[in-house]
């Protein structure tokens, strides 16, 4: 039913793009009319998502931290959350939206969605109003602490690949080389069927 | 990984030294085992070994009919060559990671059933009969495909490997996983069938506009990620086999995103649409997972390409030396999403001194490559290294290198050089070296 190259498959529907095309971008693109609030995203939070990431965002177990973690990006073991490290809000609304809850994907509402959102930037303390309503129209206005943090991959210019030198072949190193630290010591990967060392 | 909470990767103990006994205990029991053998075979040296003087079981009775096994399977005797997980890694095992036994390979093709797994919402099961593939966005028409339909198209076969961006992502910090399969078993290498993305793309004709495509799954984390639209006219398949076999769900039957060179994260399984746009989406796995952070606080993204590595993957610390002195044969794999690997070196001596490895089979653009070193062990221990150079020039750093340059926190693209450490018992581990 339509030209092309090679004339395979057909025309998508609307109903169909709309079905699955559900991607949100950083300027908004893609979101979908609705709103809700802090205070419903708060009960939508509890019923759905604090089993795994916590009543505020801290997570339960291994499970992610959605909030908390501010300038620790430096820091030896940082924590990277929502509110310390994601660039944009976009992310969260469509991620949300698309795979969460985990087991139970698709679930939310866009309403939902919007709400939980909200609650999120409230556990991030990036909003502070328990009555602030987040919606298609202004959603576009939040900003993320950390979307300046981000940079195009130079990896390149690093030194060990930017200086294309010849490989060293002989007496690369001055004196015997010595062991500074070992995997057995440490002693965390999984060996027979039948134990459980693995902490 | 590392995902759901890399930052629980390295905490684990640094100084367990109950458990290192342990370990070391059970290194000393394989010892025992080996030197077992050695007994055995120089007793049937002497009276004439019983396996060629008295007549085996195998060389008396018959074997199974050929309808014994439809799909075969390997030897009941190759039942340690399997994918194995490190259940602390993750929060859970249905967004989680196992590991190909390399160790235990050879060749440059990994088979269908070893290649490592890695889902975020578990394995899609997925009729192909149900299976749709839709193209959206900046173009001329916005067209869905069956199966079928793929199947008309031109087709091409390629082999590349597939490399998880967080292959190696836990040893940053330092040597931490005992084994190859651990350290560096997040990649495989295969034969893909299937249709370049480009064909796809001119059937539903890209708008001028349409500079970056979105790929998305059929699975219940409907993956997706940002790919410019010069990679995929370049060599994007969707492939729909592999090794000439339909792909294991596991790795996305009935159809998968083939990016070469490219972070594994990238080649969306299940694939079910392809969305045209003028700007990359920023979606979770290309901000929250898959960037970079360095030491400064900073982040990269789009780090998409992954880097010249290799490994020696025998001996390493699951594959230790126990035939004694004499003859060796060091086996490893290189790989770089640059193109062909032009030259592998192999140090001894923990980097100080090189040997030039002897690269075997296909060589072909970002696939594995098979290297050998072949020489005469002494007995004397040693601290085992290969670095590999690609066709572009690109010398493969070591870890100290790369932490100078972004840190310990980066989680992915750790393509530093491997030390293993060899006794002179054949014990083989993981070491950090000077």
């Amino acid at each position: 039913d339509h030209d092309g190259v090679f004339g395979l498959g057909r025309v998508a529907t609307d109903d169909e793009i709309a079905a699955w095309d559900i991607d949100v971008r950083p300027d908004g693109t893609g979101l979908p009319v609705g709103r809700g609030t802090v205070a419903d995203g708060e009960v939508l939070y509890t019923d759905n998502c604090a089993v795994c990431h916590g009543d505020f965002g801290e997570a339960v177990g291994r499970w992610p931290v959605l909030a908390g973690g501010h300038d620790t990006l430096t820091d030896e073991r940082p924590e990277k959350t929502i509110g310390s490290y994601w660039p944009y809000l976009s992310t969260v609304y469509d991620y949300v939206r698309r795979a969460m809850p985990f087991g139970n994907a698709r679930s939310l509402s866009d309403d939902d969605v919007y709400a939980i959102t909200a609650y999120l930037l409230y556990l991030n303390d990036i909003v502070d109003d328990e009555n602030f309503e987040l919606s298609n129209e202004n959603f576009a206005e939040v900003r993320l602490p950390n979307e300046d943090n981000f940079i195009p991959d130079d990896r390149l210019k690093e030194p060990h690949y930017a200086d294309k030198k010849e490989a060293c072949m002989t007496d690369c190193k001055p004196g015997p080389v010595e062991i500074t630290m070992r995997a057995r010591v440490l002693d965390v990967t999984p060996e027979g069927g039948d134990d459980d060392e693995s902490v | 990984m590392y995902t759901i909470r890399e930052e629980r990767v390295s905490n684990k103990p640094k100084d367990n030294r109950e458990g290192a006994v342990t370990s070391r205990r059970r290194f000393l029991q394989a010892g025992i085992a080996g030197g077992a053998t050695l007994a055995t075979a120089a007793m049937a040296r002497a009276e004439g070994d019983p396996l060629i003087t008295e007549v085996q079981d195998w060389n008396r009775y018959l074997g199974a009919g050929v309808d014994e096994t439809p799909y075969g399977m390997p030897s009941e005797y190759e039942a340690h060559v399997v994918r194995r997980d490190v259940p602390w890694l993750t929060a859970d095992p249905v967004s989680s990671v196992n590991f190909t036994p390399l160790h235990e390979l050879d060749g440059i093709i990994t088979p269908n059933g070893l290649c490592f797994e890695r889902h975020h919402g578990g394995t899609a099961i997925i009729d192909p009969a149900d299976h749709r593939l839709m193209i959206n966005g900046l173009v001329d028409t916005p067209l869905v495909f069956t199966m079928q339909d793929l199947m008309r198209f031109p087709r091409e076969n390629r082999v590349y490997f597939l490399e998880c961006a967080a292959n190696s992502g836990m040893e940053w910090r330092g040597s931490q996983l005992n084994g190859c399969q651990f350290t560096h078993g997040m990649v495989h290498c295969v034969v893909y069938t299937g249709v370049p993305l480009k064909h796809l793309l001119a059937e539903a004709g890209v708008k001028t506009s349409g500079k970056w495509v979105l790929a998305e799954g059929a699975d219940a984390s409907a993956m997706t990620r940002s790919i410019p639209m010069e990679k995929a006219l370049d060599d994007c398949l969707v492939a729909f086999k592999m090794n000439g076999e339909a792909l294991r769900p596991e790795q996305g039957y009935p159809v998968r995103l083939v990016v070469p060179g490219w972070e594994g994260n990238m080649w969306v399984k299940w694939l079910r649409r392809l969305e045209v746009g003028d700007q990359p989406w920023a979606q979770r796995e290309e901000t929250s997972k898959y960037t970079d952070l360095l030491a400064n606080g900073k982040a990269r993204r789009h780090t998409w390409v992954m880097d010249v590595k290799s490994v020696i993957t025998s001996p390493s610390p699951q594959a230790p030396i126990t035939h004694g002195r004499g003859q060796t044969v060091i086996s490893g794999l290189a790989w770089s999403g640059y193109g062909t690997i032009k030259r592998v070196d192999v140090s001894l001596d923990g980097g100080r001194n090189w040997h030039e490895a002897r690269i075997d089979g296909p060589s072909l653009p970002k696939a594995l490559h098979r290297f050998y070193y072949d020489f005469n062990w002494d007995g004397s221990e040693l601290l085992l290294q290969s670095r590999a150079i690609d066709e572009r020039g690109y010398i493969q750093p070591t870890k100290n290198e790369l932490r100078a340059a972004r840190g310990e926190n980066s989680i992915y693209h750790n393509n530093g050089i491997q030390t293993w450490y060899v006794q002179a018992d054949g014990v083989v581990e993981n070491v950090e070296v000077s």
